[in-house]
């Protein structure tokens, strides 16, 4: 079988399987966002942090509820691993200092998962376990939260009230994170990944010399990183290390972890608003986007030409063996386009499209179908953008699912749609005009640029992956990119959070024939263009001085 | 009243801008389904220039973001190119700079221009007045400035009614034209709904008195100066939503352009990417197309209404009309023609039609009611009954049509004729000692079932008194109206009926005009409940009204439009007027409201579809000297980098003058569903936006690439 035919068949077979836990997926979290009844061990969690899981909350009150979630998390993350060289299970490894530990506590919190530290040098079993893997649920959960808080401002009417956020929390967490992964990891476990609580082993090696290989709870870690769109991988090399993803089947297994709650969040979302077709449209732009960019992207690094690449079957340079051009591009496509920034192989190996592809799928907001929640809630701030400016096209003042969007809602939706690129644009021009932080640059040229465009990129749209080359851990990378992360995850929240108050204090329009369709493959399209040229076109000056320059080039 | 509703096959397209307001434009319907397009003469381009540089003054361009930028950016380039006389590419590209920033203010001074002849006129009609002010019993003369709300003033023929009001005494003949346009007088009289009188109108005939109601600089002619001429303008809301997001692209564009030097000096571009390249980019990013042209939309929307007669109080209630989903029309004179007509006779059994129209017509010669006269009409058009006249009969004796008796007939020869309402006949037989005939009373009431109004004909000769048949009176709906109907429903308008009729009649007129619902026996306070459960169920209603028991469902409806014949309490209430008191032309407003806001969308999505062309003219430009391999970007294949950046900016410029028209105009409107509407003005506005710059700066660039020392 040629690796082309095998790269095709193995998105087929990804489709598939999203296809067939679409609906029981998307109904089963409806459900679970709708429902009246807390579970038992739901309320020991309220009864122990204190909160009370039936009010219901205007969306001042649950923004507060995650900003002061998310802030405690930081804290606590920070200080578990600036005491880690006194606390046991920790292999030995010292205390983090400061910067790097506030890098990791915001990286984690932030859902991006950025990572600066080499995980099997520095981390130990306490903090893996108890600190970034508790994040890799929590943080998924609060990004869910948040997106159903959005949903139900569209379902809702004349009230304010968005839900109770601690029993989103609760609720995304023991009902939908905890049981996949469950399964997840003993799928992962039956794969040949490892889960164990071992210590240091010593191997020696074929060419003489020794290495140091760690244990660890390696597929629990694992398959909440894909499934929570988190991306940190417990080892440095992520998923390209064999003991995170050991073979074609697994990377297939994490790449559909990787990609199924946020499209079944969806028909979640249809279901909610009432209307399955409403979730089909937002599928619909989703997928486009996707299988363009995986198609692209299978393309460029197949048919990249040369005596050395003819060889290989293409751009074979970072990628491992047992995943081939159409593994890795399914999976750095999959990666870049969800906030989950793991890696199965180097992005800056790529050709400069494919480099290209990976930057430009982060940088249009992750939204196709982006990361748990986030994907959701950027994707219907995009519609509500396309909705403004063609909805006008109808002879209609806009309207999204029956609410109107004026002065309030385009206001929230334009400062969304400003933070990243702000963010983004402005860390990467202010490290490119001082000296010190180029000096982290190994390559020269627009591949060096890309090398920074890329870390800010991935930092501010909460992605996390890198680009590979770049050394991050200096106190300029560790405080910016950090600061980027935060403000990167958390100040879009707050407008999509008032959004969602204004939407559902409205009463809704009714349909009529003059209303703009936005069930229809025709707003799909629209939506698409909308996404491309307004966020695309933000970064083309940037792209064409990075990935653009060098792919032309070739 | 009846209003005679002239049609114009083609809208206003034959009147010019600096005709009177109201000259010679009618408002009676159009071609149904089409909103005329405004009206645009490009010498109005020329004769505004001079507003148009007037409006340069930063504290006015704050007003929009967008064009604002451009400001900044052309005084930068300005002194830059000051700095470097010798450099004739930063020379260029500030003089294209401050046209794109004229270009923008010119747009919106040729749409305040027209508003501005408009308003000329209406000052003519406001000379100042001695108004004849009554004290107690005496008269004093004072102007017509100095007048207070309450005073009483007289007015006879002649007079030019001094100050807004109602007439509290007398009755009198009006002559309106200065505010309407129509030149035939109107009677205005204390009491009733025909009592406001507007001050700068003329008293023709007889004398009033008018008590004052408001004050002087606040009339209606004064507010309707101020609205022609935009002075009251205030952005809607949804030009405020719109420009929060352009605003912000703005901001995301700034970013990406001032971010670009770092970048750029990194990669070896110092030179290439120099002040003035960037604020041509960036001016070239920023959506100026609609940012220019964003508020001459607006005022060119009003001013459509105006041209039709029609006086918007705030431009909220023009956006307002493009979302209406439900529309109340009143029955009569916007349905229906204003009377009932005789459509068919139905004899009882024995006798024959001919005989029945015979004596229905000789019945109703007496009868000077609309509902008489069409009696006569059909029976010489369907029986070709010649129409007799009252003195060709000798010996008749006459009963003429009254309210009481409610029947109508003659005395000649011997022989009784009578027709009238069914009670009215039944009991005149019974009183000759007739009978009435056993199918009489089926027939009635199979015509009241259908809507009808039956009338009977019962005559006494020797043979006694009789009922011979039954006239079908019923209401005709307007020509035209079920295609208007239906074409509101596949917008997505549901038309509601209002009528005093009972719900039978009611509910047979309804299915006749194509309406989706009635609103059968209706007071003020149903009307007012009907408004107030659309609303609840988030639909946006207009109505028409104009008596005083209107008032209070105008003002809740989102559209209320009062006839300028109707009270001033009406006219305070709505937020439209309606000089010619058309009730149709509720349809018409609905229109322009589409209208308004479809020009505004299809202008943002070209002005932004537009920004990929430039991309790929000016990232080759300034970059392709540092990574030639970005030189493929240059798809176009443009002559120089200066001729690629200065095409691109004279493309942004030229495109804003070229859209004017289009601005004014309005995009062309036809009446359709959201979806195929979408899809027609996404296939112009959208790829026409993603292609036409391509186009249009390839062009540019092969006439500047034949000036010496460019290309």
């Amino acid at each position: 079988m040629s690796p082309v035919l095998a790269g095709v068949l193995q998105l087929l077979a990804l489709i598939v399987a999203l296809g067939l836990s679409y609906r029981p997926l998307g109904d089963y979290m409806a459900k679970v966002y709708s429902s009246e009844k807390h579970y038992k061990p739901e309320k020991w969690i309220y009864k122990a942090i204190g909160a009370n899981a039936n009010t219901e909350m205007r969306w001042p009150a649950y923004l507060r509820g995650v900003l002061a979630f998310s802030a405690v998390s930081v804290l606590f993350l920070y200080l578990l691993q600036r005491v880690q060289g006194s606390l046991p299970g920790s292999l030995g490894f010292v205390s983090i200092d400061p910067d790097q530990a506030f890098n990791t506590a915001a990286s984690f919190v932030a859902n991006t998962n950025w990572q600066s530290y080499y995980g099997e040098q520095a981390m130990g079993h306490v903090v893996q376990t108890g600190g970034l893997a508790v994040q890799n649920f929590v943080s998924a959960a609060v990004g869910m939260a948040v997106a159903v808080a959005l949903v139900r401002g569209f379902a809702r009417s004349r009230t304010g009230e968005l839900g109770n956020f601690w029993s989103d929390l609760v609720r995304g967490t023991v009902r939908i994170l905890l049981p996949i992964s469950v399964i997840g990891a003993l799928v992962l476990v039956a794969c040949g990944a490892i889960q164990n609580f071992a210590g240091i082993h010593e191997v020696g090696q074929f060419m003489g010399g020794a290495q140091q290989w760690n244990g660890g709870a390696v597929a629990s870690q694992e398959v909440i990183k894909e499934l929570g769109t988190n991306g940190g991988g417990y080892f440095n090399a992520n998923s390209a290390h064999p003991f995170e993803n050991p073979n074609p089947l697994s990377n297939l297994f994490e790449i559909y972890l990787i990609l199924v709650i946020p499209f079944a969040l969806t028909r979640t979302f249809g279901r909610m608003v009432g209307s399955i077709k409403q979730g089909y449209a937002i599928l619909g732009t989703m997928a486009t986007i996707w299988v363009v960019f995986t198609g692209l992207m299978m393309w460029t690094e197949f048919a990249h030409n040369g005596p050395a690449f003819d060889l290989a079957g293409g751009a074979m340079e970072g990628k491992e063996t047992r995943f081939g051009i159409g593994g890795s591009s399914l999976f750095a496509v999959a990666t870049t386009l969800t906030s989950t920034g793991a890696v199965n192989s180097f992005h800056s190996s790529y050709t400069g499209f494919g480099g290209g592809i990976t930057m430009l799928g982060m940088q249009l907001g992750e939204i196709a179908p982006g990361g748990v929640g986030s994907g959701l809630y950027g994707m219907l701030i995009m519609a509500v953008i396309a909705v403004f400016i063609a909805g006008l096209m109808v002879g209609r003042t806009p309207e999204y699912l029956g609410k109107k969007i004026g002065t309030r809602e385009i206001k929230f939706a334009a400062c969304y749609i400003l933070i990243t690129p702000a963010l983004v644009l402005c860390f990467t021009a202010v490290a490119m005009a001082l000296d010190t932080p180029s000096n982290s640059m190994t390559n020269s040229g627009a591949h060096g640029f890309s090398e920074i465009l890329y870390a800010y990129t991935s930092g501010a749209n909460n992605n996390g992956s890198a680009f590979a080359g770049l050394n991050a851990d200096t106190q300029w990378f560790n405080s910016t990119i950090g600061i980027a992360m935060l403000l990167g995850r958390f100040l879009p929240m707050v407008f999509v959070l008032a959004l969602a108050g204004s939407l559902a204090e409205q009463t809704p329009v009714p349909e009529t024939a003059g209303t703009l369709r936005t069930e229809k493959p025709l707003f799909t399209g629209l939506l698409v263009g909308t996404i491309m040229i307004i966020t695309g076109l933000t970064y083309f000056p940037a792209l064409a001085l990075g990935p653009l320059a060098e792919g032309l080039a070739a | 009243m009846t209003h005679d509703v002239k049609k114009h096959e083609d809208g206003m397209s034959t009147a010019t801008a600096t005709k009177a307001p109201h000259g010679d434009l009618s408002g009676g319907h159009h071609a149904p389904g089409r909103v005329g397009g405004g009206l645009f003469d490009p010498k109005q381009l020329i004769k505004s220039f001079p507003d148009a540089v007037k409006k340069l003054d930063p504290r006015v361009m704050i007003k929009s973001p967008v064009m604002f930028v451009v400001l900044i950016g052309s005084v930068v380039t300005t002194v830059l190119a000051v700095k470097n006389p010798g450099d004739w590419f930063g020379w260029a590209i500030t003089v294209w700079l401050w046209l794109t920033t004229i270009f923008a203010n010119l747009a919106e001074a040729v749409a305040e221009g027209r508003g501005k002849a408009q308003a000329d006129t209406l000052r003519k009609a406001k000379t100042d007045t001695v108004a004849r002010r009554l004290i107690g019993r005496n008269e004093e003369r004072v102007p017509g400035t100095e007048l207070r709300i309450g005073d009483l003033v007289v007015c006879e023929a002649g007079d030019i009614i001094p100050g807004d009001g109602d007439v509290v005494e007398g009755v009198a003949s009006v002559d309106e034209s200065a505010i309407t346009g129509e030149s035939a007088p109107v009677i205005r009289e204390s009491g009733g709904d025909r009592c406001a009188v507007t001050g700068g109108t003329k008293v023709l005939s007889d004398r009033v008195v008018v008590k004052i109601t408001t004050k002087p600089g606040e009339t209606f002619i004064d507010r309707m100066i101020n609205l022609v001429e935009g002075a009251s303008r205030q952005k809607t809301p949804n030009e405020i939503a719109l420009n929060i997001l352009l605003a912000s692209l703005t901001i995301v564009f700034l970013l990406a352009v001032v971010t670009l030097k770092p970048f750029a000096i990194y990669a070896g571009a110092d030179k290439q990417t120099s002040m003035i390249v960037l604020t041509a980019l960036l001016v070239c990013l920023i959506p100026t197309t609609i940012g220019a042209l964003l508020s001459a939309i607006g005022i060119a929307g009003m001013d459509r209404l105006v041209q039709r007669n029609v006086l918007a109080m705030s431009g909220r209630a023009v956006e307002a009309a493009g979302d209406v989903s439900t529309l109340l029309l009143d029955k009569t004179g916007t349905i229906t023609l204003g009377n009932r007509q005789a459509s068919e006779f139905v004899p009882v059994k024995g006798t024959t039609e001919a005989e029945l129209a015979d004596a229905a017509q000789l019945s109703s010669l007496a009868d000077e009611t609309p509902e008489g006269r069409s009696i006569v009409v059909l029976a010489k058009e369907k029986y070709g009954l010649r129409e007799r006249h009252q003195g060709e009969l000798a010996h008749a004796t006459w009963i003429e049509f009254t309210a009481q008796t409610r029947m109508s007939g003659v005395d000649v020869d011997g022989r009784q004729t009578r027709k009238g309402a069914t009670g009215s006949v039944v009991a005149w037989v019974r009183e000759q000692g007739g009978t009435v005939a056993d199918d009489a009373e089926t027939l009635t009431d199979r015509i009241s079932q259908a809507g009808g109004t039956p009338l009977l004909v019962a005559v006494k000769d020797d043979k006694g008194a009789r009922v011979l048949g039954v006239i079908h009176l019923k209401d005709v709906v307007k020509e035209g109206m079920r295609e208007r109907f239906d074409e509101l429903r596949r917008m997505g308008i549901r038309t509601v009926m209002i009528t005093g009729d009972n719900p039978l009649t009611a509910k047979a007129i309804a299915e006749e005009a194509g309406v989706d619902d009635f609103l059968a026996e209706a007071t003020p306070e149903d009307k007012m409940a009907l408004i107030k459960r659309e609303q609840a169920g988030g639909k946006l209603v207009a109505m028409t009204g104009d008596g005083t028991n209107d008032a209070p469902a105008l003002a809740q409806a989102d559209v209320g439009v009062a006839m300028n014949t109707g009270t001033s309490a009406a006219k305070e209430a709505g937020n439209m007027v309606d000089l010619d008191s058309n009730p149709t032309k509720l349809i018409e407003i609905v229109e322009i409201g589409k209208q308004l806001l479809i020009t505004r969308g299809a202008l943002t999505t070209f002005s932004i579809a537009n920004d990929v062309a430039k991309y790929f003219a000016i990232i080759p430009a300034m970059f392709a000297v540092a990574y030639p391999s970005l030189d493929k970007l240059n798809i176009m294949g443009l002559a120089s980098p200066e001729s690629a950046i200065l095409s691109a900016v004279i493309f942004n410029a030229l495109i804003i003058i070229a859209l004017v028209p289009l601005a004014l105009k309005g995009v062309r409107y036809r009446p359709s569903s959201a979806d195929s509407m979408l899809r027609r003005n996404l296939g112009i506005y959208g790829l026409g936006g993603l292609v036409a710059p391509f186009i249009g700066i390839k062009i540019i660039d092969l006439l500047l690439s034949l000036i010496p020392g460019i290309g």
